[in-house]
């Protein structure tokens, strides 16, 4: 117990705390710069090599799903947004649906494919960071500043959209707040019709480059089997060649009108997820273009009223976010107020993988290793 | 008194050159660092310094001036006196090496008869610099920086030294200034001659200058900061001016051994002697943008400063003008000399800059695999290579128009054989260990 206390935080595992003769442990982070964020990493070295590790988390704890227990519904969707910062809308898609099915209400149509339209973008804005994180992770300077200069277009788009870049609260438990401005489709089909020629412009200076492909092929390998005995899912999981998307698999919004592809790895390895990435990006503007070039009229908000009161039961909502699958479990009691709100985050999930994937590797694998992982802090903690 | 006065007035222009080294030198450093500033801005479509001085012109200074002024921290477990010692070793054996480096035929400090020996020992000193700051410093990400920069240099320098054997092997002598006297008498430059050299130079001194995408010593993300972690202000600036010396360094021996030295492209055909004029050109040129900017600037001290910078271009280009006066004919071949000299060097640098700013940085071992596995082998290839070519011109009565292509063709494909059999040999260790 004394141990637990020394150390702050979880107690180490039992191989971390004993290192042998040659080993050495040392720490990466959490104010290390390529950990993305408040991550803390114990890693046992012998020389340079990995022989085990240990991800230490909570740094960013919050306390976000004992808040939703005071808040209202409409009250904790903002709170959502603060999870996976870098995709808020798909956050809070995850959550307002999950609400509206507890609820046995449905968005209305044109709600539906706006949603799609800006959590599709929202996907594109979050790859296109990971891009830029990764890439200068791996030593590349310059193609974060391209990948910024694009998201800031999908910004853009959403700043004129409802007044918010970032932690945006698009949506509204029920459908939206407010219409699509004018030129909205007009806004969504440049960036569309641009950003076709941009991904191929990073794929020419990352995907053939021998140096790129030789910090990236065979490193951080994670099999099918492994990859669903972990749990994990989104990129990670397809690019180990298990074709499941929550978007396929269990259509939610607008997508079952839409034709686009899965893209699926063979390897599991960071190269492999580095192109399914890449070309989820361009099936995400295939997406926004069928969908901006027919959007239905008709109302945004379906009836539910202002307070809203779910009749007592539990409902489990997942949805496909640009890391993996976040789901939602709220459980009703008939008040206001959710009884329990649990959440569960893909970065999380995801980061699991970390120990078996960086075993056997440098240590400049790891920062590489968890670049591919594309985590966020703010998920993972909570 | 009257020895004093006798050693000064016998070397009197060596010593004069070496004071402008080392007065003009720190500033031209920081003037790369400006560079490289407004060339990833450029190719990361930004702007780049702008706020200081107009186009950030006086960032250096500000630079320079802030650094100096920081505290200086030494950590309470760090070895003072290594401490203390380990960047002046980097920069003294940085600026010790322009001794032997002719900018232009007749700026030249010291024309010793190993000249590039003397550069090659004098620069490899500065690894100690590196190696003795990351011990004193006590720390375990400066220490794994300056390990890895050792290793790094001492495997390197192999390659770099076969390199320039080519190079040596067509010049017959070490004196810098005899080398590019050969290269004027054969009329080519030896990167044309013996072209494999010269890239084996222009990647082995990449890494040997720590830059990216060998720039492991220092991988931000993964060590901090390496070698330099714990160090700060004026010291933390003296390792920062013995790279961006370093850097200058090897461009100046690639400039001097590959590149024709002062001599300008073209050297020996008359009908480029137009081309005589464009330093001229190229310094009134900037005079003259500096001039179309100056109405741009806000406040009257960016335009007053920006036409500092305008009169300072006016100046030089006067200066190298005046070469043309009839009087002032002797003048003409060191003073257009060094500017073409110059003009070389920072092509090459901008090579470097725009190497850093597109590719990813390599991992050590491969960038070990890639030093012992490829370098080496090919730099020793080529050496045989150009060594026989030699003999088939000198001894056999071969053309060099076709002794040198031959023999540089059979060491590309020796190249691509040797790139076919190092990822074979990566497939049989993935095998292996599968």
């Amino acid at each position: 117990m004394d141990e637990t206390r020394s150390e702050g935080m979880a107690p180490p595992s039992v191989e971390l705390a004993v290192p042998g003769a040659d080993e050495i442990v040392i720490n990466m982070g959490p104010q290390h710069p390529s950990t993305h964020g408040v991550l803390r990493v114990k890693l046992r070295l012998d020389g340079e090599r990995i022989d085990g590790s240990e991800c230490i988390i909570g740094y960013l704890h919050r306390g976000v799903e004992k808040i939703a227990e005071h808040r209202s519904y409409q009250q904790f969707a903002p709170y959502v947004d603060r999870m996976d910062y870098v995709a808020a809308v798909s956050n809070g898609l995850g959550y307002c649906e999950a609400v509206e099915k507890l609820l046995g209400a449905e968005a209305p149509p044109r709600a539906r494919v706006v949603r799609t339209i800006l959590t599709e973008l929202q996907r594109i804005a979050s790859h296109l960071l990971w891009l830029g994180t990764h890439a200068l992770d791996i030593g590349a300077l310059t193609p974060i500043f391209y990948c910024l200069r694009e998201r800031e277009e999908i910004l853009k788009i959403f700043e004129k959209y409802c007044g918010a870049r970032l932690t945006t609260h698009a949506f509204r438990i029920g459908g939206l707040q407010y219409e699509t401005y004018d030129g909205f489709e007009h806004d969504v089909k440049r960036f569309c019709d641009d950003f076709g020629t941009k991904v191929d412009e990073y794929e020419q200076l990352l995907t053939g480059n021998r140096i790129w492909v030789g910090r990236c092929k065979g490193v951080g390998v994670l099999t099918a089997k492994q990859a669903i005995a972990l749990g994990v899912t989104g990129p990670p999981l397809r690019a180990s060649g298990v074709k499941w998307d929550l978007r396929k698999a269990m259509p939610y919004a607008a997508y079952d009108r839409y034709d686009f592809i899965i893209p699926t790895g063979t390897n599991g390895d960071t190269y492999d997820r580095y192109l399914v990435r890449m070309e989820e990006m361009r099936q995400s503007r295939r997406i926004c273009l069928q969908a901006v070039e027919n959007i239905p009229t008709g109302p945004i908000m379906a009836k539910v009223g202002k307070v809203l009161k779910p009749p007592p039961g539990e409902v489990y909502h997942s949805i496909e976010a640009p890391k993996g699958e976040i789901g939602y479990y709220v459980v009703s009691d008939g008040t206001t107020q959710p009884y329990r709100v649990r959440v569960r985050p893909p970065s999380f999930i995801n980061l699991q993988a970390f120990d078996t994937m960086v075993r056997g590797h440098l240590v400049a694998d790891v920062v590489a290793i968890i670049g591919t992982l594309d985590i966020v802090l703010g998920e993972v903690d909570r | 008194m009257q020895a004093v006065l006798q050693f000064l007035n016998a070397n009197m222009w060596p010593l004069i050159d070496a004071l402008v080294i080392v007065g003009v030198f720190p500033l031209m450093a920081g003037y790369v660092v400006l560079l490289e500033r407004k060339v990833m801005a450029d190719m990361q479509a930004r702007l780049g310094p702008m706020r200081v001085g107009p186009h950030g012109l006086l960032q250096p200074l500000a630079d320079a001036l802030k650094l100096m002024i920081k505290e200086d921290i030494i950590p309470e477990s760090a070895d003072r006196i290594i401490f203390w010692m380990a960047p002046v070793l980097s920069v003294t054996a940085g600026m010790l090496a322009f001794a032997a480096i002719p900018i232009g035929p007749g700026f030249l400090i010291a024309n010793m008869n190993v000249g590039l020996l003397f550069i090659l020992a004098v620069s490899s000193m500065g690894i100690f610099g590196i190696v003795l700051g990351g011990w004193a410093s006590n720390s375990h990400y400066s220490l794994l920086g300056a390990l890895r920069s050792s290793a790094q240099l001492v495997s390197y320098e192999v390659a770099v030294g076969m390199a320039m054997v080519s190079g040596l092997l067509l010049a017959g002598t070490l004196s810098m200034k005899d080398i590019v006297a050969a290269q004027a008498e054969k009329g080519m430059w030896f990167a044309f001659v013996a072209p494999v050299g010269f890239v084996i130079y222009l990647i082995g001194s990449v890494a040997e200058t720590n830059r990216a995408p060998f720039d492991l010593p220092e991988a931000e993300s993964e060590l901090v900061a390496g070698y330099m972690t714990e160090y700060s202000g004026f010291r933390w600036a003296l390792y920062f001016l013995a790279e961006y010396s370093n850097m200058i360094v090897v461009a100046s021996v690639a400039t001097t051994l590959f590149l024709g030295g002062w001599m300008r492209p073209f050297a020996s055909v008359h009908a480029f002697d137009f081309l005589d004029f464009v330093p001229v050109l190229f310094m009134l040129g900037v005079t003259g943008y500096c001039l179309y900017r100056i109405p741009k600037q806000t406040g009257w001290d960016q335009k007053f400063i920006l036409a500092i910078f305008a009169g300072i271009c006016f100046v030089i280009a006067a200066a190298l003008g005046m070469v043309f006066a009839p009087p002032l004919a002797f003048l003409k071949v060191p003073v257009l000399g060094a500017f073409w000299f110059i003009a070389k060097v920072m092509g090459y640098v901008y090579v470097f800059l725009w190497v850093r700013f597109t590719f990813p940085r390599y991992r050590f071992d491969q960038l070990m695999r890639l030093g012992w596995h490829f370098l080496i082998p090919l730099s020793i290839v080529n050496v045989m290579g150009v060594a026989t070519a030699l003999v088939l011109h000198r001894q056999a009565g071969w053309s060099s128009w076709v002794a040198f292509p031959v023999l540089l063709v059979v060491t590309i494909l020796l190249a691509f054989w040797l790139v076919r059999a190092g990822e074979r040999r990566d497939q049989q260790a993935a095998r292996s260990a599968a």
